[in-house]
């Protein structure tokens, strides 16, 4: 493949105590591609996500982000994380500043953008998330669908190379789904090389180029998204299709 | 019990005494309670450092204040360091009613920070912030504001407090009225309008605090 590699992660080892949560993990990540990684509760594909911008320490393996291995213990994680946006299941907007603030924060106390230039890019990026007469407003008055959004909103003001999404649905209203799908659907089909740890078997299908399914910390089955849906290799991603969707 | 008259007489009589004794009890009150918002903070953030070492020193330090009383440390600052070097008496007593403050804020500025969603530090991480700026700019605004009012009622303690510096002779508001008391034989008198100006105080205060709390909450409108 021509594409430029922008995640591989080499035999990756987590535990949390005795819990042996990620096993030999081996993932590579290509530019302006939707991988999904769709499994059970407790099947470690969160812990990935976070791993991938060092919010958990992995044990060992390598975490190579465009094709730089990062050390954790000696490179600088912060200039790592300004290149890898998140969007968390929980939305973490800061309750204590109006949608604008958020958005405007990173991008002026780390990259250090006036603050002119920071409220124009937020605007841009309240607009494309269809949010632009919500700028003064605080988190407290914003819908679960509305703060998910503005978090997209605020992962993307510091252009960020790669976007991971921790079940960015998971904690919405049903109604309320929609709505974060397509703001992120239309991020995938601007090339934005995404990562999503997500349930909505529908988008997995329709937006993916790559789904990983996990189940007890290993990558059980790794293909394209046709392939992934229409012929599955292995039984237990057979059985975990059967049970979510295709009764 | 003296009669209406005779309080009013007095009060207005004393007014100018009490209002400059009033000003140096304030002066007492609000060294004690910026010193003290400064070292709660530090021995707060010791305190959730994760250093085992910063941490005891944080539990040494709240264990000995709030174990011994202050008026206790107030002398042992009076008496024991200004006879290492010369303390002057304000300072004697601002110090000693700050450390003592400090104690109690740094416990709860403490529970506060600790009470702020750990996803709020995730995301500034998460941001290519570093955990300092998101302590300062994302965990602190929260977690000041959570503590406000505990920290108000904390505020009007270091008020009251401050009446124990009249033992090493601060001629602040206690020390005046039981001093013009004793010297006219008028005790209750003098003790009823000292009660008096520290009520206007303790009012004075807490509409201070609830404007702070009020402009801080426009966040949940």
């Amino acid at each position: 493949m021509d594409k430029k590699e922008m995640i591989r992660i080499n035999h990756l080892n987590k535990s949390f105590g005795d819990l042996h949560v990620l096993k030999n993990i081996d993932l590579t990540v290509y530019e302006s591609d939707v991988v999904c990684l769709i499994g059970s509760s407790g099947s470690g594909k969160s812990t990935l996500l976070r791993c991938l911008n060092f919010l958990e320490k992995k044990d060992n393996g390598n975490i190579i982000i465009e094709g730089i291995e990062v050390n954790p213990r000696t490179d600088n994680l912060n200039k790592i994380r300004e290149k890898v946006g998140m969007v968390f299941q929980n939305f973490n907007l800061f309750p204590h500043k109006t949608v604008l603030e958020n958005i405007i924060e990173a991008p002026m106390m780390v990259k250090g953008v006036d603050k002119e230039k920071a409220i124009f890019k937020a605007k841009q990026l309240l607009q494309k998330v269809d949010l632009e007469d919500k700028a003064d407003v605080y988190p407290s008055k914003l819908s679960g669908g509305q703060k998910q959004r503005v978090a997209i909103a605020r992962a993307l003001a510091m252009e960020p190379d790669i976007m991971l999404f921790d079940e960015p649905t998971s904690a919405l209203d049903p109604e309320l789904v929609g709505e974060v799908l397509t703001t992120m659907k239309d991020l995938a089909e601007e090339g934005m090389t995404m990562v999503v740890v997500t349930h909505e078997m529908g988008f997995a299908k329709e937006v993916a180029d790559r789904i990983a399914y996990m189940h007890d910390g290993k990558i059980i089955e790794h293909a394209t998204s046709e392939q992934f849906f229409n012929h599955p290799k292995e039984e237990r991603t057979r059985e975990f299709l059967k049970a979510t969707m295709l009764k | 019990m003296p009669s209406f008259s005779h309080f009013f007489n007095i009060l207005t009589e004393t007014k100018g005494v009490f209002l400059k004794a009033m000003l140096l009890t304030l002066e007492l009150t609000a060294v004690s309670i910026i010193l003290g918002i400064v070292i709660g903070l530090i021995f707060a953030l010791l305190k959730n450092s994760k250093i085992k070492v910063l941490e005891l020193i944080s539990d040494a330090y709240v264990y000995l204040v709030r174990g011994t009383p202050l008026i206790v440390q107030i002398f042992i600052l009076y008496f024991g360091i200004s006879g290492i070097f010369l303390l002057p008496d304000f300072w004697a007593a601002s110090i000693a009613l700050a450390l003592h403050n400090g104690a109690y804020i740094s416990e709860i500025l403490r529970g506060a920070i600790q009470a702020v969603d750990k996803g709020q530090l995730e995301a500034g991480r998460s941001l290519g912030m570093t955990k300092a700026l998101t302590l300062r700019r994302i965990i602190l605004p929260q977690a000041f504001r959570r503590a406000l009012p505990p920290l108000g009622n904390q505020f009007i303690i270091s008020l009251k407090d401050s009446s124990l510096a009249a033992f090493i002779s601060m001629n602040e508001l206690f020390n005046v009225a039981t001093t013009l008391g004793s010297n006219n034989f008028d005790e209750m008198t003098y003790l009823l309008i000292v009660a008096v100006y520290y009520l206007l105080l303790v009012a004075l205060l807490t509409f201070i605090v609830n404007r702070i709390e009020l402009k801080l909450a426009v966040s949940d409108r």
